[in-house]
């Protein structure tokens, strides 16, 4: 379970990375979201990956802390998610205002060469 | 009621920001009377703030009463304070600035700028990673808006590189925070301190490796070389009054590693990465005022600048270059930001023609020959250019750090500290060397830029409004105020280093209940 996370986290990530670096604002904001993807992946399993776990506490069984899920890395996700698709959002909206002032969708406004 | 007061920074200018969002934009005026007192109210409550702080105990607040590993605190000690007030003195000569035309040059404003506050505030004041991540990306999406603010090609096209570039640095800073968490199974600061010094060495190279990328997040905030090239052009291309509140956004990736770093590894580990890593961006930063085309160029390599004098006090120093350091974070924060709000009111002065710049215009010999003695003596020169140009040479002054000033006392007991220092001699007076041609390269390039500026032959009296001028003339105050009272804001600084350096009552007053 865990090299399949791992692995997942890795290509989310490693794709993320190279659409980063490319020229078009398209594929910047496709990159930011798999990276996000990718970190988000990432914080969840820093709540440890263990099956079987529940996530609510039974009032009925005595409370043994390492019994239940931890749900404090879901709550991070949550957030980050959260921020990160507003963000995204917004980038959006700026890519758009860019694509329109400059009449290109290269990052830096004008195409290489001119 | 006196214990909230540590909360009420964020939620004022929160409130205040969500309210104004309701009120339509053609009802202006009100809109600018009620941000400009809740700014003025943030100044006061920061005040207060400050002068509460100046104590032997650390004030905590829990919020919802909450005990400290489980709730989020904030932590009011007196760095924190003070950066909070400092913040509060921009954002109030910012607005003050905007009212002559900014504020109305889009929809909005001063909702962005309380949220601003609001953000950087609760960055300030936090002792929760986690939180602390959550108020960089609420001063952070405020910025956003104001660095798009005004419109027009070029801003938004600097700020598509600058947007993306906090976005990448924000999911650094995630993936440090899960790994701390990960490891040390806690995000409260001080719970942190206590969790990794106990760790087995297995693990406790996972959490420096977390705080390591936190502190990578940090650096590009701050600007640090070679993570730092997005910030002169998206600084420059920026309003003038978000161009001013920027000027300290810089330091609050400076004040996340000097809290963090401090806190945790007590300034042992990794010095040497942060020294050096200041020195570079002093050097980049004094190569690229030298090189600056335009003022706003000139500006934000002044902050690079500053931002490499302060990591390498950081990284090199005991607590009295520290308190050095952060008199010259203060110092410096707000002659820069006078200087943003200055070039504004310069760039009017100068005709479409002066655009070939200071050192295009001097590299190839142009505008040399023109300057034939004229016979006139009693040539009257417009008021408003008389204050531009003594405003102009005031944040020279403070920036280069030449007497009799501010800027100049900050570089010197910056020097006076890192002399004495013991454990470093060789790198310490390779700093003393860097800030000193520093200051020579400032003054260069203010020079240049100030003698093509206030001494061209042909010139058009600018237009300036009282508006405008007033909020200038305050921050060149505040930076004489500050030259006055140095002696009781570097006592100040001092203790507040002490604490940071030796943080027993941070961590006792956190985590004690």
């Amino acid at each position: 379970m865990e090299l399949i996370i791992a692995l997942g986290i890795g290509l989310l990530g490693g794709c993320g990375v190279w659409l980063l670096l490319r020229p078009r604002t398209f594929q910047v904001v496709l990159g930011l979201s798999l990276l996000s993807y990718a970190v988000n992946l990432f914080i969840f399993v820093m709540g440890w990956v263990r099956g079987g776990r529940p996530p609510f506490i039974d009032p009925a069984l005595p409370v043994v802390a390492g019994v239940f899920a931890d749900p404090l890395p879901q709550a991070l996700v949550l957030t980050a998610i959260v921020i990160s698709f507003a963000t995204t959002a917004l980038l959006l909206v700026v890519l758009l205002a860019a694509r329109g002032l400059t009449g290109t969708d290269h990052v830096d406004g004008e195409e290489p060469g001119e | 009621m006196i214990e909230h007061l540590l909360v009420a920074p964020i939620v004022l200018p929160l409130a205040v920001g969500a309210a104004l969002l309701l009120v339509d934009e053609r009802r202006h005026r009100a809109k600018a009377i009620v941000s400009l007192c809740a700014t003025l109210a943030l100044v006061a409550l920061a005040v207060l703030l400050a002068a509460r702080a100046d104590a032997p105990v650390t004030h905590v607040y829990r919020l919802g009463s909450w005990p400290a590993p489980f709730g989020i605190v904030l932590v009011a000690d007196r760095l924190s304070a003070a950066m909070v007030l400092l913040a509060a003195v921009l954002a109030l000569a910012a607005l003050w600035f905007s009212l002559a035309r900014w504020d109305r040059a889009g929809p909005h404003f001063h909702t962005l700028v309380q949220f601003l506050l609001a953000g950087l505030s609760g960055a300030f004041l936090t002792g929760d990673v986690f939180n602390l991540f959550v108020f960089f990306e609420l001063l952070l999406a405020a910025s956003y808006g104001l660095a798009l603010y005004g419109g027009g090609a070029q801003r938004t096209r600097a700020s598509l590189h600058y947007i993306v570039v906090n976005l990448a640095a924000s999911l650094l800073f995630l993936v440090g925070v899960s790994l701390v968490y990960g490891v040390a199974g806690t995000l409260n600061m001080a719970d942190i301190v206590t969790r990794v010094s106990a760790l087995p060495p297995a693990d406790r190279v996972l959490a420096e490796v977390g705080i390591g990328v936190l502190a990578v997040a940090f650096f590009i905030k701050a600007g640090m070389w070679p993570l730092g090239f997005w910030l002169a052009p998206a600084y420059a291309a920026a309003a003038a009054p978000a161009a001013a509140l920027f000027s300290i956004m810089t330091k609050v990736g400076v004040y996340a590693v000097l809290r963090l770093w401090l806190l945790v590894f007590g300034g042992t580990s990794g010095a040497e990465l942060l020294a050096f890593g200041g020195m570079a961006t002093l050097v980049y930063g004094v190569v690229g005022m030298l090189a600056s085309q335009n003022l706003g160029a000139l500006a934000g390599y002044g902050l690079l600048v500053s931002s490499g004098t302060l990591l390498a006090a950081i990284g090199l120093g005991d607590a009295a270059s520290t308190a050095a350091g952060l008199y010259y974070l203060f110092v410096s924060t707000v002659a820069i930001a006078a200087f943003f709000l200055l070039i504004e009111l310069v760039g009017r002065a100068r005709e479409a023609g002066a655009d070939v710049l200071a050192v295009t215009a001097e590299a190839f010999g142009l505008g040399t020959q023109e300057a034939e003695p004229q016979a006139e003596v009693g040539f009257a020169v417009p008021a408003a250019m008389v204050f531009l140009g003594l405003a102009f040479l005031g944040c020279g002054l403070v920036i280069a750090g030449l007497p009799p000033l501010s800027g100049f006392l900050a570089k010197f007991a910056l020097m006076d500290a890192l002399v004495r220092e013991e454990q470093n001699p060789a790198a310490a007076w390779i700093v003393v060397a860097l800030l000193l041609a520093s200051s020579l390269a400032a003054t260069i390039a203010f020079v240049r830029a100030g003698v093509r500026i206030f001494w061209a032959a042909e010139r058009v009296p600018p237009t300036v409004r009282l508006a405008e001028i007033a909020p200038i003339a305050a921050l060149l105050v505040v930076c004489v105020a500050l030259t006055v009272l140095a002696g009781p804001a570097l006592d100040y600084l001092g203790e507040g280093a002490q604490a940071l350096h030796a943080p027993a009552s941070y961590l006792e007053e956190v985590l004690g209940q």
